[in-house]
């Protein structure tokens, strides 16, 4: 029997960016906000240690960070005849724990997407005809703009501090900018951090190409910054150790560096950590939630009440739980019915080594940040015409490379022996002098009919619920999309003088044992109409209109970029219709 | 007011403050480098003569058993590691598609064990009698590639299962902080020139295409190290 705790304003299922920022948004208008937090606190000073996070062994390769999958895991499989296996260590994406969340781990890459990603269906259908895309393929607007997003964009890059440059304030063209992203308000908060050689040489090459190279925008800051909040952060060292790590020198954008030490100083704020959210509670109507009810670290069961629940809790969970609570009707592939598990994504990743002349290159690889690098744009979106290529969708193509970690950066030829002495010449001949960098091709993924998120019939969790199932595969629009993107990264390797290029485009099927990013999209989509979407403009769920479900989750499809500043982007827009509108007038704020 | 409260050893609500107190971090344990914790003298002299072939010692640098990477297999077994710790193990366990990722219910501990027994069988066998330690290099080297391209069988061991899997445990181990015992001096960052743990570059971003001459370290270097 769950024992019943007294009634709060807010309850905030998980505690990284989303959360994060929602609480401190919250308990700024007055509100009694409480934070479930799955993991445990997590702190700079004593978690991320200076002395010893430089540790790739404990951090990248056991996973000493990250949700463990005897906690919580998934399954997958490729398609809906096969028989969902469990996850049962992580491969293709890495997912966060603890407070700070994903926050602690990611690279910092913050982007925004193109105003055409937002309309992607009507523009594509618009300059393509509606027959140019593939008849499963479920891509939609988002029901946002990028105009109504800038000025959250603009608020959660100040309150990251973000380096880099500008490309175009208010409609004027910035040199040394990303020539195709939206206007902006205004320039990024901090200059674009310094590049190392590789990175440079890749920018050299690419503008000799006819392109237009720009620093990527990094939350890995450039100098010192104090963000509006009052929260300064540091200077980057440039230490190599920062993608699957958490940031010794307070110099990566998370909750912990931008928002956390004002938040847990809040009198009307409170966290609990090690304790997990089983489910969100209704009323008999089925349209109210009545709170939430988690498990502590001991196994003693809570219920926590709430007028208002928002679910922080990272894309695969966030559908989970709504599964899990009888939240909104589950998608059925068949007839494509129902919108909890639509349009489930992920990124499309590929890259190219370069083996280069180890006498006239040294790249330092290990002098690196986990935003750093030079990148075009001019593969994304639709910056291009696809009209003779068969496909849509797109990508940044860049130098992007985060360290050079030795034990999974050591790329060698592929006609050398797998060990003995062979092998060691080749490590030691090629690490100074290879581009690694496996972010290289960072390209979207669009929405399928087939692929979609369940609740699977046979493998539990520690609690006896039906861990989440991943049906997903790729297509041939991405494997198309991802050769081409390749061959255009290997181009520019030319051009910079590699003399042996090994391309790496992504193929089918889908493995879920192969890293490409953490970025998984979709399954609680935002839309126009509770028809084709799990949450309204703001996040608000069509079904209950007291819960707000914040994340990557409301992406009908992906685009070619790294999700968290879209992420962070939505969460401050949702704050702001849930402090200007909700919290004045409780209930739908878009009536169906 | 700080309020840290603990129903339990971990469960905790954070209230009117980050919780803080000093000593808190969770540094690593450095490796003993005496005796074993998991192999058998047996395992262990196998295990050696294996991982010595992997990476040889030459003009380069010491090789994977004269930097420890036997130990570091051995300590990585008797820990997290080698029980699978932090794996979704609950069953069914059945075959998937490569996709789909490794379902074996059996952990690394146990799969060395059972394909170190089966392999000096597979030895003594072919080699008259022979343990795989007591052979010369280039049977050695012929057993190994056996392994590898899966001509050499393993009595209920998966024969090209256990050369990715302790080939994977040999160059992690090579290449990891010396700390966990298989990178000994550094030897395999100063061959391919890796400084290790400095983590602070701002003094080399702009030295474009310049070799980095600070000294390497691993983490018990650090100036900040306190264990």
């Amino acid at each position: 029997m769950a024992r019943k705790l007294p009634r709060k304003d807010v309850a905030i299922i998980g505690l990284g960016w989303t959360g994060s920022i929602l609480a401190n948004e919250l308990t700024d208008a007055g509100l009694d906000v409480v934070a479930i937090e799955r993991g445990p606190w997590r702190n700079t000073a004593t978690d991320f240690s200076i002395a010893y996070m430089q540790d790739e062994l404990r951090y990248r390769i056991q996973h000493d960070l990250f949700l463990r999958n005897s906690q919580m895991s998934v399954t997958f499989r490729n398609n809906a005849s096969q028989t969902a296996l469990p996850v049962r260590t992580w491969g293709a994406f890495m997912l966060g724990n603890g407070a700070g969340g994903a926050g602690v781990h990611w690279n910092a890459e913050t982007w925004r997407f193109l105003p055409t990603d937002f309309t992607v269906r009507s523009h594509l259908t618009q300059r393509y005809g509606a027959n140019f895309l593939p008849t499963d393929m479920t891509i939609q607007d988002w029901g946002v703009t990028f105009d109504d997003l800038e000025p959250h964009y603009d608020e959660f890059e100040y309150l990251c501090g973000t380096s880099g440059q500008a490309g175009n304030i208010k409609g004027a063209m910035q040199d040394g900018g990303n020539p195709f992203e939206g206007a902006r308000s205004r320039p990024y908060p901090t200059p674009p951090q310094k590049q190392g050689y590789g990175h440079m040489l890749f920018a050299k090459a690419a503008k000799e190409l006819g392109y237009k190279p720009f620093p990527q925008p990094s939350g890995n800051l450039s100098q010192a910054y104090t963000n509006p909040l009052g929260v300064t952060m540091g200077q980057c060292t440039y230490c190599g150790f920062c993608e699957w790590f958490g940031c010794a020198n307070y110099s990566k954008a998370s909750p912990q560096t931008t928002v956390l030490p004002v938040l847990a100083r809040k009198s009307n704020f409170e966290a609990r950590t090690e304790c997990e959210v089983t489910r969100i509670n209704l009323d008999s109507t089925g349209k109210r939630a009545t709170g939430v009810t988690y498990v502590d670290a001991s196994g003693e069961e809570f219920e926590q009440p709430a007028d208002l629940v928002l679910l922080c809790a990272f894309s695969l969970f966030n559908v989970q739980l709504l599964l899990l609570s009888g939240i909104g009707a589950p998608y059925e592939p068949q007839t494509g019915t129902g919108q909890i598990g639509r349009n489930f994504t992920h990124q499309t990743m590929s890259d190219a080594l370069g083996f280069f002349d180890k006498d006239k290159h040294n790249f330092n690889p290990f002098v690196a940040s986990g935003a750093i690098g030079m990148t075009i744009d001019e593969f994304n979106g639709d910056n291009f015409d696809h009209g003779p290529l068969g496909f849509v969708g797109g990508g940044y193509i860049g130098q992007v490379q985060t360290g050079g970690r030795p034990i999974q950066t050591t790329a060698v030829p592929p006609d050398t022996p797998a060990w003995g002495p062979k092998w060691k010449q080749a490590l030691k001949d090629n690490y100074l002098s290879t581009v690694n960098s496996p972010g290289a091709c960072h390209a979207s993924m669009y929405s399928y009919r087939d692929n979609y998120l369940s609740l699977d019939p046979t493998y539990k969790d520690r609690f006896g619920r039906p861990l989440l199932r991943i049906t997903l595969d790729l297509h041939d629009n991405e494997i198309k999309m991802s050769a081409y993107l390749t061959d255009k990264f290997a181009e520019i390797l030319q051009q910079m003088g590699a003399k042996q290029i090994v391309k790496r485009p992504r193929k089918g099927p889908y493995d879920v044992t192969a890293y490409q990013t953490s970025h998984l999209n979709g399954g609680a989509i935002m839309g126009e109409n509770p028809g084709n979407s799990a949450l309204n403009r703001y996040l608000q769920s069509w079904d209950v209109p007291n819960l707000f479900v914040m994340g990557a989750s409301a992406f009908p499809q992906n685009a070619g970029y790294n999700p968290t500043g879209t992420v962070g982007a939505l969460a401050f827009w949702a704050a702001a219709a849930i402090r200007s509108q909700y919290l004045k007038n409780p209930g739908p704020l878009v009536h169906a | 007011m700080l309020l840290l409260t603990s129903r339990t050893v971990r469960a905790a609500i954070i209230k009117s403050g980050i919780p803080w107190k000093p000593g808190a971090g969770d540094p690593p344990e450095a490796f003993t480098p005496e005796g074993w914790k998991y192999f058998t003298p047996q395992e262990a002299a196998t295990v050696e003569a294996f991982v010595d072939r992997l990476i040889p010692t030459d003009d380069l640098s010491p090789g994977a058993k004269d930097c420890g990477c036997a130990t570091y297999i051995d300590r990585q077994l008797a820990g997290p590691y080698g029980r699978f710790d932090g794996y979704y193990m609950s069953g069914p366990f059945q075959q998937g598609t490569k996709q789909q990722g490794p379902q074996s219910a059996t952990t690394p501990a146990m799969q060395y064990r059972q394909a170190l027994a089966a392999l000096d069988k597979a030895c003594r066998d072919k080699y008259a009698g022979r343990a795989f330690a007591d052979l010369a290099d280039g049977q050695k080297d012929d057993v190994i590639k056996g392994l590898e391209d899966g001509s050499l069988k393993l009595d209920g061991a998966d024969s090209q299962d256990f050369f990715k899997l302790i080939l994977k445990d040999t160059q992690t181990g090579f290449l990891a902080d010396p700390i966990y015992g298989g990178n000994k001096n550094m030897a395999s960052w100063k061959m391919i020139g890796f400084p290790g743990a400095h983590y602070d570059y701002r003094d080399w971003i702009d030295r474009h295409n310049q070799p980095v001459t600070l000294p390497p370290i691993g983490i018990a270097d650090h100036p900040n190290w306190a264990p």
